[in-house]
Order: structure tokens, then C-alpha cells, then sequence
């Protein structure tokens, strides 16, 4: 038996890896493609109108708010969890906002945008001070989100209990609490609304400007690839997702790493809430019935394994734009109606399990021959 | 610097119904690699359980160079410096082995992590090991060997004094296990102290100092390896005294079984094999012959009876049965060969807790008639009864439910439930663990008789005055390779102990 | 390794089964209860045209959809899997229904059959992506709760169809022996359903695999023919009660025939006392759980509750039973009693 400096066995281990160390972004590759497939189709199919830029911010304006709780339900997944209360702490969080910004009955008569931002906040910033300034009303809405995560968080860990069913009951108390505070929706006509946050913008050429909602978006985007790929908690996610048990055996704290993730997640749907407000204008308690569905949908389509572990944030932004996409394909070809949206986001997700499926399998057979 | 690294004296755990460790001592020094052995039920793994923190001992004190410690879980008790490798490599797959090296110290700066400081760090630990790997590499793509070494440095990278391996060779090819000795000796030689837990008698020899023995949970003795004969190592671990064992001649069986005709073969397997399961191996069964599996734990008895069962797939080899070729792919294959299997972990594989115990016997005749052809209520009672009075299972009604039966109920309702079948070959792995003197009793006399009527049995069981009682012929496995064979009158513990120890080298 | 001996310690024990039905009987009765005196003509009786009419017939049959569906989610469940897509089937099987009514001269049991047909059809779908491609449930049947909808649209060309006839408008609508004849197809459905799993191995069968699936493939079961029959007969159920939904109101909505209905009837089957996990299933204590949860959608009704509050309410059952099922809160009550005994 040869005593080698031990290369001579390990060395093949290399080359195997080769064939695979794309294995983890494959689903992100196929992501990727679908993106540009689907804009170039866009593209050559309904010619220069799809491909303005007026089009192309509109994609990140209307899917703002889907993209700010996808992100944060990535992290939820990658856990390993599910979070299905998404769409209705939006819904709640958009008409608590609304309720606390008309509690006082605005009279909103002489209200005229300014073009100045700066002039319009000096116009009315006395208004501002006279009810629930909007800003304290969105930082209530960002702390009782954050805190209803942190609960569901805690009866999911503490108790054992799966997520699907904590979540669900979570979903079913947001829905309800969300009429309790008012019934229908509730136009928002504050000033500090409508004529001082919605001037702030990016103007673009032509006319066109980003949005503060869709700053937002980029805010939290770059936060959340911050949160996965450079702390601690975010590495621990990746983990805990993967592999529990081992992750527990290395001595991550598992417990308090899932509490976090269901914080995180109500934070972002709270966030969410908030762009749906500058977006929509309103509250509705009604309103992102299913919404859940797009955001796990975005999630799996952008490449995140459902079972956690595998997955970037990068992908869910993909996954937005895809739904956001597949929308404005249909809306442009005109003669297909909206329900064509439910079938191809189905199909979608179909064919991304699909490749998960394959992937993993195919995985598992390389190592059975590596480990032999 | 004080000689001794680790003390354990007077170590109890009990857990409710069982006392898994009873006053165990145990010594390392710095510098030693100390083997662990025992057979099943030792408390090889509950007392290392104590040392990392997963679980707190009852009684006994534990000094970790001369201080007293106390870890309450596995990071306190990395944190002193305790480290274990578990025989599951114990990390993160998707992570590269980088990540996996630091995870959860990943060095920062303000809270963002500096991943060219984790790479250097991991680097460093890796090559502590004398290894060259690509620490970008995503850990599930490295093969077992290597990511066991990953596992070795992840527990190198936190200083630790003490490295726990816990069966690191179940996985390992003879190449990988070379080079993980390797590494192991050059830690050693650093003055790490290595505690080796391992069924391997080769291995232990070829790379430990020191070995402890434990056996149902007491302390049985610690040996220089160097004067520790195989055969003694073996008599210890299985509780009997060699040099006092006569050559005892088994007692043969009854007279039917032994004047009858030449049997006609029944199941002939011829090198069969599966990569990291079993050696080439070859049986023959006859009818009404019960042929016993021997070896000690981990030999690959219960591999070769899930690759006769189709629970497995055997890489190559065959299978005959009354003559004909088969291939067994699952276990409905072999149970329409008359197959029937009662697992050695019955509590996972074979009873449905929830269930009856009505519903769990006959749960294999009802699988064989298919979701049609239902039993009747009436009838199920009737197999139910008499099974239950025949075996003599133990329960209020045959409605309990089998959870709340204790280990020998369950195992005869296993039993039960394959009986019900008729079965022409019954396979079973270690029927009798766990169970009370009489259940067991009860339990060889059922297979005589079984025996007696035809049926072809093959006998797996750790406990040689079993083997050696109830078999007609005894195959003997080894460190996942058939070492030997005995038939009739050779059949003796002493033989199949010398056999199991006996080591190529030895004169 | 010595063993103490754990003898059965049962020294007075219910059956199992009665045992799981307490909880959610004892809920029911006592939602009951309140009513009784709390809630003005909650148990008021009308008899007209010899049909009853009040609220305890309301709940019969405005639950008789989740009551439909919690029979097939029983079987679903109880293999330790999870069907999401049986909203959106319901909704297309209604609208396979009212398309297909409208069609002159078409016979009425083929219209019938054409919407079980398509709905045993979802049900294969759902039944080969776990049993056979060994998809995780919630993701496989995710895929038909999200493009579901969207194909009961295609059917319906994007309209809401409406239907005059009849005989299917009387499956919705209806009265048999004084009841809305919902509550009789629930009746035969249970029958059907008791029958097809106790009187063939499927019952056992689905019990074994949801229990130990590793152990009842080393008996000899098929655990994937299992899983594909529990999904399938899911299916089934979905497309019976999406008949039922579009008779009710003479339309295919398929926007709102379902919406969160597989929900509900998760619910109805966890509360009536089949584990999420799986293992043993109470096809009756669906039924209650199912009855319940329309009781407390019913009671907020009647107390002038606005119905979209309706949710809060079932949100706290669910907590309530995840609660009673964790064993780590039974160890904190016992604490808390343990301490005021000491005290």
C-alpha cells in the first residue's frame, strides 16, 4: 500500500467537478434565457413600442411591489419554509396606511402637483403635521409586519409546527384584520403622498423617469443580495435550507436563523404594502387575492428549489420579470386574453421543477460514482 | 503541558427504559490515536454524545486537560476544542468546501463577510492536511473521501485539541481509507488527541494506539493495541471468553432436518456485489436448511439481505432460485418469489406504528391480493388470532395499536405478518435484538419448526451461541467480505471467532 | 444494553378514533351552543313547499362544497401529501358543465360525465407528477392551482356562462327529502367514499404508506399506485363539487368557483384529526371539520359580521390546532399546571 502525498486519488475528484461546478446555476442560466427570449420575442413580435424605454420602466413600476415580497419570500423558500401570508399583510399594510393617512379627513380640494418637490413639501408640509404624518403611518406598517413574521416565526419553530399551515392562519388573520380596519378601499389623497414622494424620480430621457417605487425595488434588491452572499444570517439561511441537521451539528443557531427569515418576510410584504400605496394610490383590503402564488411562482421560476437551499435572489428578480413579461406580451398581442398569463406562469413553473428534478438527479448519480 | 488530554471517569447516561452507559472510564492523551469499539448497544456513541454537548451525562466528571468541562451542546463544545467528524459527512452539500469550512465564523468586517479571508482561511486548514483542493468547489461534487476531509479540516480550523471520528470508514474505498490514515497519523504526530470509533478490526489495528472496549454500556477494558490479540479484541467485544469456550459441538438439529435427503437448492447467489455494500459474495440456501449470516457489526450482513430482498441493486452478480435466473428489483419481485424479509431496524422498516396490530399482520397478504380483493373484517380477525395465539403475542386486543407494544410483540407481529404469507425463504436480521430472554426463546423455537416444515431460513444475528444453536450451516462475513463457511458439525463460536479475527498476516 | 420493560401503560384508554373526534365534536357543539343562546334564529326552522329552510340548512349547504372537497383531501393527506390545484379544478369542471349545457340537445349525464371526466383527468395529472415523477406534492399540484384557473377561462372563452337548464341548475339548487340536494350528494359521496376505503384495501393501504411508506414498501405495497388513486379521486371530488358551485349560482365563474376552498378543506381534514403528515384518516371528522368551519362563517354572518372578517376566526382554529398537535406546548401546559400544584 503506497503512502502518497494523497493526490493521485483526490486528483479525479477534480475533474468531475468541472463537469458540475455549473450544476447550482443551471436553473439560473435557464432563468436567464427565458428573460431574454421572451424580450426579444416581445421585440421583433410588436416592433419599437415594446422595446421604448417607456415600456421597459413600466415592467419594473407595475411588478415594484411583487418584486420587494418575492425578495423577501426567497429567503423564507431558501430556509426551506413557505410564507403564504404575503398577499394579505399587503393588503393590510396598504389599507392601515391608507386609513391612518384619511383618518382625518384631508381636504384635499386645493391640492395641485408641483412640479418643484422642494416647493411642493414647503406648500404643504403644514398638512403633514396636522394627522398621522404618512411617514410614522408607514413605519407602524413596517413594524407590525415585521412583528406578525417574527410571531409566525416563533409558533413555526417553538412549536414545531409546519409553515404551510402557521403561514396559512397567519394569511387568514391579515385578510380578516385588513376589512376590520376598513372595509373598502380607501383612496389616498394626502399631499405628502401624492405631490412630495411621488415627485422624487429619476428623469430618464424622453420624458420618462424612474419611479420612487421602483428605487424602492432597487433598494431592497441590493440590500437582500447584500443579506445572502455577505453576512452570517444569510450563509446561515443557505444552510439551514439545505441541510438542517448538519447545520445544527455545525453549531448555526437554526432557531433564531428561521425566526429572523419569517421577520424578514413579513418586513419585505409590509414593504410591499407600502410600494402597492404609492403605485395603486389606495388601500384595499381586497386587493392581492393569490398574490402568494405569484411570489412562490417568481421564486421557483427565478430557480430556487422549493425544498430550500439552492437559489439566488437574483433569480426571483428574473422570476418577476418573466411574470411581468409573460403580462406584457399578452397585453400587447391583444387577442389573447389575461387568463393566457395563469396557463403560461403554470407551464412555467412546471418545466422549472422539471429542470430542478433532473438536475438533482442527476447530481445524486454523479456522486454515487464519485464516492465509489 | 499535561500528558492527559481527556478523562472521563464514572460517565452514567440513562435514557428512560434504557441505561446506556454505566460507570465508563475512558483516558486520551495528546498525541494518541484511541480506538473505540463495541457492538451494537454499546454506548460507543453515547459517550461521545456526552462529549460534544448533545447530550448531558447523569453522573461522572469529564476533565479536558486537567479542567473540568461541561459542554451543553455541539458549539460549547467546539468551542473547548472538542471536534467531531460523524459518519454522515455533517455538511452543508450546496456550500462550496470553503463555506463549509468556515461557516459560522466566516470572517467580517462590520457584519459583511470577507469571503478572500474565508478562502485563505480554508486554504490554510486544508493544507494542515497536507491536501491540495480546490476550496471553490461546491462540496457535493467532491467525492465522499474528500469531503470527509473537508469535514477533518472544518474541525481544525476552530484549534481543536481533540477530533472525534465516528466511523469515517463506512463510506471509504481502501484507497481513501490509506489516505485518511494517513492525514490521521500526521495530526497525531501534531499532538492532536484522535478518538477512532470503528467496526473495522483491520483498521484499528493498522492505525491506533490505544482501543476501548465497551460493551452494553459498561467499560470492558483499555488495551495497547500493540499487545492486544485480534482473538481477545474479539472475545471482549462479544462478551465471551475465548481460551474457556471448548470447541463445542452445536447441537443438531431435529433428526428430520438432518437425515433427510441431499436438499435440493433453493436460492444460489454467486458473486453478488454493490459498491460499498458487499464484496462478491456467494450463499447457498436450501429447503428447509437455515443458513446463518455471522460477522460482527457493520460486516455487511444486512447489505447482502437487502440485495437478496431487491431493496438493493446488486452491481453484478446473480441470483438463482430453484434453478431459474432471476432479477429481484424490488420487494414485491421477491416477495412473488416467496420472499420475506423482517428488518433489523423494525421499528423504521417494518412495523406501521400507527396501525394495528390486526392491520400490521396482515398487511403482506393484502399487498399480494392487491386494493380489491379485500379481507374481510371477519377474516383478518381470524389470521389476526391466530397468529396472535400461536406466537404468543402480547397485546390487550388485537386492536392495540403496534406502537405501545413492547420490542419482542413487535417483533413477533412482524413475524406474524410474513408467516401469513407462507413464505419459501425468510430472511431474517436480527429477529431477536432487543428482546426478553423468553420472547427470544419462543422466537428460535418458531424458526425450528419453520425449518423442520421446509422453509428455507437465512439467519442473521451478532449473538454466535444463536448462529451457532439454530443454524445448519454458518457463512461468515467480515469487513463487507465473506471470510469463511462452516456446515454441520464444524459449526462452533470458536471457529466462527478465529475465523473473524484471523487476519491475512497473522501466522 | 439493559432494558426497563415499557409495558402498555394504557390503563383506561378511548379508541383512537373517538379519541381524534372529540376535539373537533366538542368544537362543534359548543359553536352550537353559543348560538343557541346567543344567536337570534340560528336554530329557527321553516318549512315551505315542504322544503326546510334557516340557517342550520344554510350551513349544510353552502358547506357541501368544502364538505366534497375534504373527502378527496382526507385521501390526499392522508398519504402525507397536499392537493392546492382542487380550487381551480372545481372551477373547471364547472365551467366544462355550463359550456356543454348550453349546447342543444346534448345529454344530460354526458355533460355530467364530461366535467368528472376532466376533472379525473387534473386528478391523473396531479397523481403522476407525485406518484410516479416523485415531485414534491405542494410544488406538483401548485402548478394546476396557478394555470388551473386560467384553463377554466379558456373553456368559458373568458365569459361568465351562464345556464338555464334545469337539471343541472336542480344539482345546485334543488331539494331532496327536504334538503338542498347538496347535502344529498354529500351523503352519497361519504357513502361512496366509507365504502371505496374500508370495504377495499385502499383505506388500509393509504393508512400504511402515509404512516411508514419505507415499511409498507418492504411489505409488498405499491406505494405509488397509492398516492396516484388518493390524487385521482381528489380530483374527482373537486370536479363534483365544481358542479355543484356553478349550479348554486347558475354560472361558470371561474375567477370565484373555489377561490381558497382547498384551504378550507385542508383545514376541515387537519381539525377533524388526519395528521398533515399522514398516516390514519377520519373521513367523518372531515366532514365535521368542514361543517364547523361553515358554522363559524355562518355565525359571523348572523352576528352582522362582515363576511370578509370570516377569516380571523378560522385563522384561530388553526392556531388552536396546531397547538393541541405540538407536543412542545403540551410540555409547556403541563409545566403551568405542574407549578400551580407545587405553588
Amino acid at each position: 500500500m503506497t503512502q502518497s502525498a494523497g493526490n493521485t486519488t483526490l486528483d479525479y475528484g477534480r475533474e468531475r467537478a468541472r463537469m458540475r461546478i455549473a450544476s447550482k446555476y443551471i436553473p439560473l442560466l435557464a432563468t436567464a434565457s427565458v428573460v431574454v427570449i421572451l424580450y426579444v420575442y416581445g421585440c421583433a413580435a410588436y416592433g419599437p413600442r415594446f422595446a421604448s424605454l417607456r415600456v421597459l420602466v413600466d415592467l419594473f413600476k407595475d411588478n415594484a411591489f411583487l418584486g420587494v415580497a418575492a425578495i423577501g419570500a426567497t429567503f423564507v423558500i431558501l430556509s426551506g419554509g413557505i410564507d403564504l401570508s404575503v398577499g394579505a399583510v399587503v393588503a393590510f399594510t396598504s389599507i392601515l396606511i391608507a386609513a391612518f393617512c384619511e383618518h382625518h379627513g384631508v381636504n384635499c380640494d386645493y391640492l395641485r402637483r408641483s412640479p418643484d418637490a422642494a416647493v411642493a413639501f414647503y406648500r404643504y408640509r403644514h398638512l403633514a403635521t396636522h394627522h398621522l404624518h404618512p411617514l410614522l403611518a408607514i413605519g407602524v406598517s413596517l413594524v407590525l409586519g415585521s412583528l406578525f413574521g417574527a410571531l409566525q416565526g416563533c409558533i413555526i419553530h417553538f412549536y414545531r409546527q409546519p409553515p404551510f399551515l402557521v403561514t396559512l392562519a397567519g394569511m387568514f388573520f391579515a385578510r380578516g384584520m385588513g376589512f376590520v380596519i376598513h372595509p373598502q378601499s380607501l383612496g389616498i389623497k394626502q399631499p405628502f403622498y401624492i405631490a412630495f414622494l411621488n415627485d422624487i424620480k429619476i428623469p430618464l430621457v424622453a420624458g420618462v423617469d424612474i419611479p420612487f417605487t421602483v428605487m424602492c425595488l432597487a433598494v431592497v434588491f441590493l440590500v437582500a443580495l447584500f443579506i445572502a452572499h455577505y453576512t452570517r444570517f444569510g450563509r446561515a439561511v443557505y444552510a439551514i435550507g439545505d441541510d438542517e441537521q448538519s447545520a445544527t451539528l455545525m453549531g448555526l443557531p437554526a432557531g433564531r436563523t428561521k425566526i429572523m427569515v419569517y421577520t424578514l418576510a413579513g418586513f419585505t410584504s409590509a414593504l410591499a404594502g407600502v410600494v402597492y400605496t404609492f403605485y395603486m394610490q389606495s388601500g384595499d383590503p381586497a386587493s392581492c387575492i393569490g398574490f402568494e402564488l405569484d411570489a412562490i411562482a417568481a421564486v421557483v421560476i427565478g430557480g430556487t428549489l422549493l425544498s430550500g437551499g439552492v437559489g439566488f435572489v437574483g433569480g426571483t428578480a428574473m422570476g418577476v420579470l418573466i411574470l411581468g413579461l409573460i403580462q406584457n406580451l399578452i397585453i400587447f398581442n391583444g387577442k389573447l386574453n389575461s387568463w393566457w398569463t395563469r396557463i403560461a406562469v403554470g407551464l412555467l413553473v412546471l418545466v422549472f421543477i422539471a429542470i430542478q428534478n433532473v438536475v438533482t438527479a442527476a447530481s445524486r448519480r454523479t456522486t454515487r460514482a464519485a464516492a465509489g | 503541558m499535561p500528558d492527559q488530554l481527556l478523562q472521563m471517569q464514572g460517565i452514567s447516561k440513562r435514557f428512560p427504559g434504557v441505561l446506556a452507559l454505566d460507570r465508563v472510564d475512558f483516558t486520551l492523551r495528546r498525541g494518541q490515536i484511541h480506538g473505540l469499539m463495541g457492538e451494537n448497544g454499546a454506548g460507543k456513541s453515547t459517550l461521545v454524545k456526552t462529549l460534544t454537548g448533545v447530550h448531558r451525562r447523569d453522573a461522572g466528571t469529564v476533565l479536558l486537560d486537567g479542567q473540568p468541562i461541561d459542554p451543553r451542546s455541539p458549539k460549547q463544545a467546539e468551542a473547548l476544542g472538542i471536534s467531531t467528524v460523524y459518519q454522515e459527512v455533517n455538511l452543508i452539500p450546496h456550500l462550496s468546501v470553503a463555506e463549509n469550512i468556515c461557516l459560522g465564523r466566516e470572517p467580517t468586517r462590520f457584519g459583511r463577510i470577507c469571503w478572500r479571508a474565508v478562502s485563505q482561511r480554508a486554504e490554510a486548514a486544508i493544507s494542515r492536511l497536507d491536501l491540495h483542493i480546490d476550496v471553490s468547489k461546491e462540496l457535493s461534487s467532491c467525492s465522499i473521501a474528500i469531503q470527509q476531509m473537508v469535514a477533518i479540516a472544518r474541525a481544525l480550523d476552530i484549534d481543536a485539541r481533540l477530533l472525534i471520528l465516528d466511523e469515517p470508514t463506512s463510506s471509504l474505498d481502501e484507497n481513501e481509507s490509506q489516505e485518511l490514515f494517513g492525514v490521521m497519523r500526521k495530526l497525531r504526530d501534531q499532538g492532536l488527541g484522535i478518538i477512532f470509533i470503528t467496526h473495522f478490526l483491520d483498521q484499528v489495528y493498522e492505525v491506533s494506539d490505544h482501543i476501548t472496549v465497551l460493551r452494553d454500556g459498561r467499560l470492558v477494558g483499555e488495551y495497547e493495541t500493540a499487545s492486544l490479540q485480534r482473538v481477545d479484541l474479539v472475545s471482549r467485544m462479544i462478551g465471551k471468553d475465548f481460551s474457556q469456550i471448548e470447541a463445542a459441538r452445536h447441537a443438531p438439529p431435529t433428526a428430520s432436518a438432518t437425515t433427510a435427503p441431499h436438499k435440493e437448492k433453493f436460492v444460489q447467489v454467486s458473486a453478488l456485489t454493490r459498491q460499498g455494500s458487499i464484496a462478491p459474495i456467494d450463499i447457498t440456501i436450501a429447503r428447509g436448511e437455515t443458513v446463518g449470516l455471522a460477522g460482527l457489526l457493520g460486516s455487511g450482513r444486512t447489505e447482502t439481505a437487502r440485495l437478496l430482498f431487491g431493496i438493493d441493486k446488486p452491481d453484478s452478480g446473480s441470483i438463482t432460485v430453484d434453478g431459474q435466473l432471476v432479477s429481484i428489483s424490488s420487494p414485491r419481485q421477491a416477495i412473488r418469489l416467496g420472499f420475506a424479509f423482517t428488518p433489523e431496524n423494525r421499528k423504521v422498516e417494518g412495523i406501521i406504528p400507527h396501525l394495528s396490530v390486526r392491520e400490521n399482520i396482515i398487511l403482506a397478504i393484502q399487498a399480494n391480493k392487491g386494493i380489491w380483493a379485500a379481507l374481510s373484517r371477519a377474516e383478518q380477525l381470524r389470521i389476526a388470532d391466530s397468529f396472535i395465539t400461536a406466537l404468543g403475542i402480547k397485546t390487550p386486543s388485537p386492536e392495540q395499536a403496534v406502537a405501545n407494544l413492547s420490542g419482542g410483540n413487535q417483533q413477533k407481529v412482524l413475524l406474524a405478518r410474513w408467516l401469513a404469507n407462507h413464505p419459501r425463504l425468510f430472511i431474517l436480521d436480527e429477529p431477536t435484538r432487543g428482546i426478553d430472554v423468553g420472547a427470544k426463546a419462543e422466537i428460535e423455537k418458531l424458526i425450528a419448526s419453520l425449518c423442520a416444515e421446509g422453509m428455507a431460513i437465512l439467519f442473521i444475528s451478532s449473538e454466535l451461541e444463536e448462529v451457532v444453536r439454530d443454524c445448519q450451516r454458518v457463512v461468515v462475513l467480515r469487513d463487507r467480505a465473506k471470510v469463511g463457511e462452516f456446515t454441520g458439525d464444524q459449526i462452533s463460536e470458536h471457529a466462527i471467532m478465529q475465523t473473524i479475527a484471523r487476519h491475512e498476516h497473522e501466522a | 444494553m439493559k432494558l426497563d420493560y415499557a409495558q402498555s401503560r394504557q390503563p383506561f384508554a378511548l379508541p383512537g378514533w373517538l379519541a381524534k373526534l372529540i376535539w373537533p365534536v366538542a368544537a362543534l357543539a359548543l359553536l352550537l351552543a353559543f348560538n343557541l343562546f346567543f344567536t337570534k334564529q340560528f336554530f329557527k326552522l321553516e318549512i315551505r313547499d315542504g322544503h326546510f329552510y334557516g340557517c342550520l340548512i344554510d350551513i349544510l349547504n353552502r358547506g357541501s362544497q368544502v364538505m366534497l372537497l375534504s373527502l378527496g383531501m382526507t385521501l390526499v393527506l392522508a398519504t402525507g401529501g397536499v392537493d392546492l390545484s382542487v380550487g381551480a379544478v372545481m372551477a373547471i369542471a364547472g365551467a366544462v358543465a355550463a359550456e356543454m349545457i348550453n349546447v342543444p340537445a346534448m345529454p344530460f349525464p354526458l355533460v355530467i360525465a364530461a366535467a368528472l371526466a376532466i376533472s379525473v383527468l387534473a386528478g391523473v395529472w396531479n397523481g403522476l407528477l407525485v406518484g410516479v415523477f416523485r415531485i414534491q406534492p405542494i410544488v406538483a399540484t401548485l402548478v394546476l392551482m396557478v394555470a388551473g384557473r386560467g384553463v377554466a377561462q379558456l373553456i368559458t372563452g373568458g365569459q361568465y356562462t351562464t345556464f338555464t337548464d334545469s337539471r343541472l341548475v336542480f344539482l345546485g339548487n334543488g331539494h331532496f327529502l327536504g334538503l338542498p340536494f347538496p347535502v344529498t350528494i354529500v351523503a352519497v359521496m361519504f357513502a361512496i367514499t366509507a365504502i371505496l376505503t374500508r370495504k377495499t384495501a385502499l383505506g388500509l393501504f393509504v393508512e400504511s404508506v402515509g404512516d411508514n411508506e419505507t415499511a409498507s414498501h418492504y411489505a409488498g405495497i405499491s406505494s405509488r399506485t397509492v398516492k396516484f388513486m388518493a390524487y385521482v379521486f381528489a380530483g374527482f371530488c373537486a370536479g363534483l363539487a365544481g358542479i355543484v358551485a356553478a349550479a348554486n349560482i347558475k354560472c361558470a365563474d371561474s375567477n370565484h368557483i373555489g377561490l381558497f376552498l382547498e384551504l378550507d378543506a385542508i383545514l376541515a381534514v387537519v381539525v377533524g384529526g388526519t395528521a398533515l403528515a399522514g398516516g390514519r384518516f377520519y373521513l367523518f371528522g372531515s366532514i365535521v371539520g368542514a361543517l364547523l368551519i361553515q358554522t363559524l362563517t355562518t355565525t359571523m354572518y348572523m352576528r352582522d359580521v362582515s363576511p370578509e372578517v370570516a377569516p380571523v376566526p378560522k385563522a384561530i382554529v388553526i392556531i388552536l390546532v396546531c397547538l393541541i398537535q405540538s407536543p412542545a406546548f403540551h410540555q409547556q401546559v403541563r409545566k403551568l399546571f405542574t407549578r400551580k400544584a407545587t405553588a
